[in-house]
């Protein structure tokens, strides 16, 4: 099994980009973006607009194929090679920038929909949910403070409790891999620094790579940042190192 | 069948055996058991009527009538196949028609074998028109078709081959949206131009028509017409509680999940493509059903059916009735087309002007169709509502003034 | 009396057949058939006219062919309109000219003298039948050969290539003698040779092959394979061969003129779902509104052009020029009020939209059917767009066509013009891109909304004028062109006017390359199926905007 896999990938990778590039009608996206990630390691991602954070995620999740390059999931899945729905199946989840969860259903169905298990046609037309299942249901409901709403319809929640909700799909989902964008967009102060901790609890058993513009959360997180522009890796470290390179400066500044 | 006979455990051990399954598909569905309690006395009212009261009797149901509303039962059934992928799944299919011709057509086929040689040209394998087009043998694709059981599979095979041909098509490649909608007016744009042409050994420009029996009862024989009415009802009814099952599943919701956000569904990990192609191809054969049991009943099938307005026309009863409710796009097919009826009768000009502007109307004011709209007055939500609120308001506080006064009188007496 | 008109026509006779037979030697038949005038005046010939039985009259024509004066000529066509009478009691050739009263004046034929004035029962038509008929067209047809106007000779010829008889050879032997026009030459090169083909003269056979090798007059390929097929052979297998060869060359060529007929055709056709799909493209493309009232908006211009025509009966030529712009602006008025009414209320409900544009369409329908009835309503076509413009003997393609193809190009061409150049274009672009943002700029978005959809409706409505010169105008109009004009923008790519362009032109052309395959009806399905297929592979259609724009 290792022998395929180049050397300086350790094991205990959980995701390993490696010189993946993309474009759309001549404007590189992506160029030569190689990036890798720890298991049970948790990555911000900053880097200013059109820098490539979304089209790298849509990289990962096989929504958008790259022109070149790979993408290993836990040292030995190509992930070039499926499309979303198997992506999400090995174990990758995604939050949209934009929260996104079924309005028409409510908390408790948005959950029961993303709970880890068969995916065919056919047995979701006899499933029923175990109890097990229903239990872990419930931590998860407790987990994202949701436990009252769990009956209301999740077009009625705010703003901050989508982003949450849609959290508690990926954890349902039983992803290795979670990717999220900008979650703490439009959250309050207080839900900022909830969600901060949440994810702190949640790093204990999944990889997370968080992409996200205010500082202040990416503080709170305290991990390893990666600082994308034009689409390829521009520096990377703690937040601190980062915000004193002087490419980083001056990328954020414009000159 | 056990397991739901121990959630049950006050109900009668025979009848929750019987009932078990359907009661829990209808928990909570008001509407749906209503409209089923109704379809059912409809079931008994209207054939007893027919054929226990004389002609002249006020309570006499004529044969006419009959089979009007038997068209209509088929439009229902037509309608809550719409409704199941529009309404749960938001795949807006302007090529319906095509679905409900298909079936219409091997149920056409089998009844133009039927004639065998009592047609003009008494030919006893060739039906009429292929004798008039100087063909000496029946095309390939006309074998079987003396057989019911053989036709009765294609009513269900052919339009559910067609839909899973092009869903698998459309769905794979992420046709979705207006892009779809267009698509599939195209594909019954298509098949209607090919149905018109004569070599297509469909009878062409004229269809199939002349029917004289099936499975042996005399088509113009009102028992005949009961049969055919009692097959609707119950056609309908089977309709409506396998499309509630389809959607009170855990698929409903994976297909309620891909209409509101199709990206989620994927990233959760569900095949979008696979869940929109079951629904689609049980959609289709549904309609080939409700095309099936119209054919006999209105007595010729012709290429006009899958002209892209009829299929249209589907989804204008559907969101009138009701989008996503299942029996109120039924009742938005009957109700739509009994008006159509009325009017095409009493004012022909002005019924396409109606027509119009109740799919302008109801876009604009009724997003939620009839069902949406007296849920809406019910709970005092909108506009609406809370008009409905304040008149019912007034109406208790004239009759309490009403009462007042008279309570008054009384004291003074 | 009677001896005597037998004998005139006994001596006519003589004098043609003698021209016949002299027929292979130019300057024997020049010197014959201008000998031939000398022995009977063409008052003579005239004169017997009124009562020569109708294989009298078949010589007489000849005859009076053969004088070849404006006089024959003039005589001819009146025999052919039916204009040509002669006076009951006298017998005498008269026209004649309606007078204030009941009575009409005769005018002599020849002279002009007017011969008083007479009752109709007075006056008889000189009467003709149908064989007299094509003969007397052929007639005509040999005295233009002679006609100093080349149009009108190129005309005779054309005429006469139709049912070439031997007896012309002379004639277009004198005519190839002084003609110096080479296209005309070539029709009457090809005319000798078809009648050398089929005359005893082995020895002309060669020379005339070569000349009705590739030749696409229809006389010439009937002529080879006569010639082939004729069973009292005396020719070399050589000469057959050749004029196998020949037959192969014409029938190379007459198919790449078929091919050429059929782009054209299709380019036309193109045009046409060009103009029907430019108003889609904005109001869809743009605006990413599906107005199923589309189709309506173009039969509202056709209905335009009809009334601007009812309006305007002694102006027709210049109808059209009026029509444009009074169809671009009530189809562009009606495109406003329903914007204002309904779609304003359903931005962002795609589907909605659909449904109630498709209402709308309904009521238009029955509207222009409630006021102007269910049938089909003539629209005249101007004087400048008949005809047709021929390219070579065997293609000819016609003016309207034409008219159209460079109408709907200048129309693009014009809306991509304000598109691009004009202020309403620039915020009408930025309306589409960011709309919280032009409208902070203070751009009143829903005038720009208005606008847009009224400029679509509008170019809609110019399309029906155009269209209402190629097809029925009738309720129902605008529902033949919805699906095509769907079909076009999706194919092409939404949101992109070159898209809509290559969409319309590669539907036009591959219909009517299918079209002689397959048949019309058939080579629609086939396009149909093709694109249903094609949005498989690219669903966003030819010209599909990529990256970041499609996911908003």
């Amino acid at each position: 099994m290792s022998l395929g896999i180049p050397k300086h990938i350790d094991n205990h990778s959980i995701l390993y980009l490696d010189g993946v590039s993309v474009s759309f009608d001549g404007f590189k996206a992506l160029n030569n973006l190689s990036l890798e990630m720890g298991a049970g390691e948790m990555r911000a991602i900053i880097g200013p607009n059109g820098a490539g954070k979304t089209t790298m995620m849509d990289v990962i999740t096989g929504k958008t194929q790259p022109d070149t390059g790979r993408i290993q999931f836990k040292d030995s899945i190509d992930l070039t090679q499926y499309d979303e729905a198997a992506v999400a199946n090995l174990g990758v989840g995604r939050k949209f920038q934009k929260p996104s969860v079924i309005e028409s259903l409510t908390v408790f169905e948005n959950l029961e929909l993303s709970i880890k298990g068969h995916r065919g046609v056919w047995q979701s037309l006899v499933h029923r949910l175990s109890g097990a299942q229903k239990s872990k249901i419930d931590h998860i409901l407790e987990l994202i403070s949701l436990q009252e709403k769990q009956h209301s319809l999740a077009a009625n929640l705010s703003h901050g409790q989508k982003q949450w909700l849609e959290i508690g799909m990926l954890i349902s989902q039983e992803a290795e891999l979670l990717l999220i964008d900008e979650p703490a967009a439009g959250m309050t102060d207080e839900e900022t620094m909830k969600t901060a901790a949440l994810f702190k609890t949640l790093a204990q058993h999944h990889s997370l790579m968080v992409v996200e513009h205010d500082m202040d959360f990416i503080a709170a997180l305290d991990c390893r940042v990666t600082v994308l522009h034009e689409g390829s890796v521009l520096a990377e470290g703690s937040l601190a190192s980062v915000q004193n390179n002087q490419q980083v400066i001056d990328v954020y500044l414009g000159r | 069948m056990k397991h739901s006979t121990a959630q049950l455990p006050s109900a009668n051990a025979a009848t929750s055996m019987q009932l078990g399954p359907l009661t829990r598909l209808l928990v909570g569905d008001k509407g749906g058991q209503r409209f089923l309690m109704g379809l059912l006395a409809l079931l008994i009212i209207f054939p007893t009527c027919n054929l226990l009261f004389a002609e002249g009797s006020a309570l006499h149901v004529s044969t006419y009538t009959l089979t009007l509303v038997g068209k209509y039962l088929c439009y229902a059934l037509l309608a809550i196949a719409v409704d199941l992928i529009w309404g749960y799944c938001g795949i807006l299919s302007l090529g319906h028609g095509a679905f409900f011709a298909l079936g219409g057509y091997a149920m056409g086929m089998y009844l133009m074998r039927q004639i065998g040689d009592r047609g003009v040209y008494g030919n006893a394998e060739l039906p009429d028109f292929m004798v008039f087009l100087n063909w000496t043998e029946l095309p390939w694709y006309w074998f079987g078709f003396d057989q019911f059981w053989f036709a009765a599979l294609m009513i269900l095979l052919v339009p559910g081959a067609l839909a899973f041909l092009f869903g698998w098509l459309a769905f794979r490649s992420r046709v979705t949206g207006v892009y779809l909608s267009i698509m599939t007016q195209a594909m019954t744009y298509a098949l209607m131009l090919a149905f018109f042409r004569n070599d297509m050994g469909f009878g062409g420009n004229n269809g199939l028509t002349d029917f004289k029996d099936i499975l042996g009862f005399d088509l113009q024989d009102s028992s005949t017409r009961n049969g055919l009415f009692v097959c609707s009802a119950v056609a309908l009814g089977l309709g409506y509680l396998l499309a509630r099952w389809i959607t009170q599943s855990k698929l409903g919701r994976v297909l309620v999940s891909v209409r509101d956000a199709e990206n989620r569904t994927r990233f959760l990990g569900y095949r979008v493509e696979h869940y929109k192609l079951f629904v689609f191809v049980v959609s289709a054969m549904m309609a080939g059903v409700a095309g099936a049991l119209y054919v006999p009943q209105v007595g010729i099938i012709n290429p006009g059916e899958f002209s892209p307005i009829n299929s249209i026309e589907m989804i204008i009863w559907v969101a009138v009735g009701g989008r996503g409710t299942l029996f109120g796009a039924a009742l938005g097919a009957i109700a739509v087309n009994y008006a159509k009826t009325y009017f095409t009768g009493a004012f022909a000009e002005l019924w396409l002007f109606m027509l119009g502007g109740l799919f302008v109307m109801t876009t604009l004011y009724l997003p939620k169709g009839m069902v949406g709209f007296v849920e809406q007055l019910k709970a005092g939500e909108g506009r609406s509502g809370r008009l409905y609120l304040w008149l019912l308001a007034q109406l208790r506080k004239r009759e309490l003034k009403d009462a007042q006064p008279a309570a008054d009188q009384g004291e003074l007496k | 009396m009677r001896m005597v008109h037998g004998l005139l026509l006994w001596l006519i006779a003589c004098s043609i057949s003698q021209s016949v037979l002299a027929a292979t030697d130019v300057e024997a038949t020049v010197s014959q058939s201008s000998q031939a005038p000398s022995i009977m005046t063409l008052q003579s010939l005239i004169d017997t006219l009124p009562t020569a039985s109708y294989d009298e009259k078949s010589i007489l024509i000849r005859s009076i062919a053969e004088k070849s004066t404006d006089d024959s000529l003039a005589i001819l066509t009146a025999l052919l309109q039916g204009d040509l009478f002669y006076i009951k009691k006298t017998q005498q050739l008269v026209y004649r000219a309606p007078t204030e009263g009941k009575q009409y004046r005769a005018i002599a034929a020849l002279t002009g003298e007017i011969l008083g004035e007479y009752k109709n029962r007075k006056l008889k038509k000189v009467g003709i039948n149908n064989k007299l008929r094509g003969e007397l067209k052929n007639a005509i047809a040999l005295v233009q050969l002679k006609s100093p106007d080349s149009r009108v000779r190129q005309h005779a010829v054309d005429a006469l290539m139709g049912s070439l008889q031997p007896e012309y050879l002379p004639l277009i032997h004198q005519a190839l003698l002084v003609e110096k026009d080479n296209q005309i030459r070539e029709p009457l090169m090809v005319a000798k040779a078809v009648l050398d083909l089929s005359s005893k003269e082995t020895e002309l056979y060669r020379s005339a092959i070569n000349t009705l090798h590739g030749s696409l007059y229809p006389a010439a390929r009937i002529a080879l394979i006569k010639f082939i097929e004729a069973p009292h052979h005396h020719s070399s297998s050589v000469l057959i061969d050749q004029a196998k060869q020949a037959i192969a060359s014409i029938d190379q060529k007459v198919k790449l003129n078929n091919i050429a007929e059929n782009v054209y055709f299709g380019i036309a056709l193109g045009a046409v779902l060009l103009l029907a799909a430019i108003g889609l493209a904005i109001t869809f493309g743009v605006m990413g509104v599906i107005n199923m009232a589309h189709g309506e908006m173009i039969m509202l211009g056709a209905y335009t052009t009809f009334v601007v025509q009812q309006c305007m009966p002694n102006h027709l030529n210049y109808s059209l020029l009026v029509a444009i712009p009074a169809a671009f602006l009530v189809s562009g008025l009606v495109g406003v009020l329903i914007e204002r009414s309904v779609i304003r209320h359903l931005y962002g409900r795609t589907l909605e939209t659909l449904l109630a544009t498709f209402g709308i369409s309904l009521i238009l329908q029955q509207a222009v059917r409630s006021i102007f009835g269910p049938l089909n309503q003539d629209v005249n076509t101007p004087d400048w767009m008949a005809g047709t413009f021929s390219v070579n003997p065997g293609l000819a393609l016609t003016y309207n066509r034409l008219y159209i193809i460079l109408f709907s190009l200048l129309l693009l061409a014009a809306l991509a013009l304000v598109l691009k150049k004009t202020l309403f274009g620039l915020q009408m672009r930025a309306v589409t891109l960011n709309r919280p943002m032009a409208s902070s700029m203070g751009i009143k978005t829903g005038w720009v909304d208005a606008l847009t959809f009224g400029l679509g409706s509008g170019i809609a409505g110019i399309a029906g004028v155009a269209l209402s010169q190629l097809t029925n105008v009738g309720p129902n109009l605008g529902q033949a062109y919805i699906i095509d004009s769907f079909m076009v923008v999706v194919f092409g790519g939404v949101g992109n006017l070159w898209g809509t362009l290559v969409g319309a032109m590669s539907l036009g052309i591959a219909n009517k390359v299918f079209e002689p395959l397959a048949g019309a009806v058939l080579a629609k399905i086939i396009v149909l199926v093709a694109i249903i297929l094609f949005i498989q592979k690219r669903p966003r259609g030819l010209f599909a905007l990529k990256g970041r724009a499609v996911e908003g």
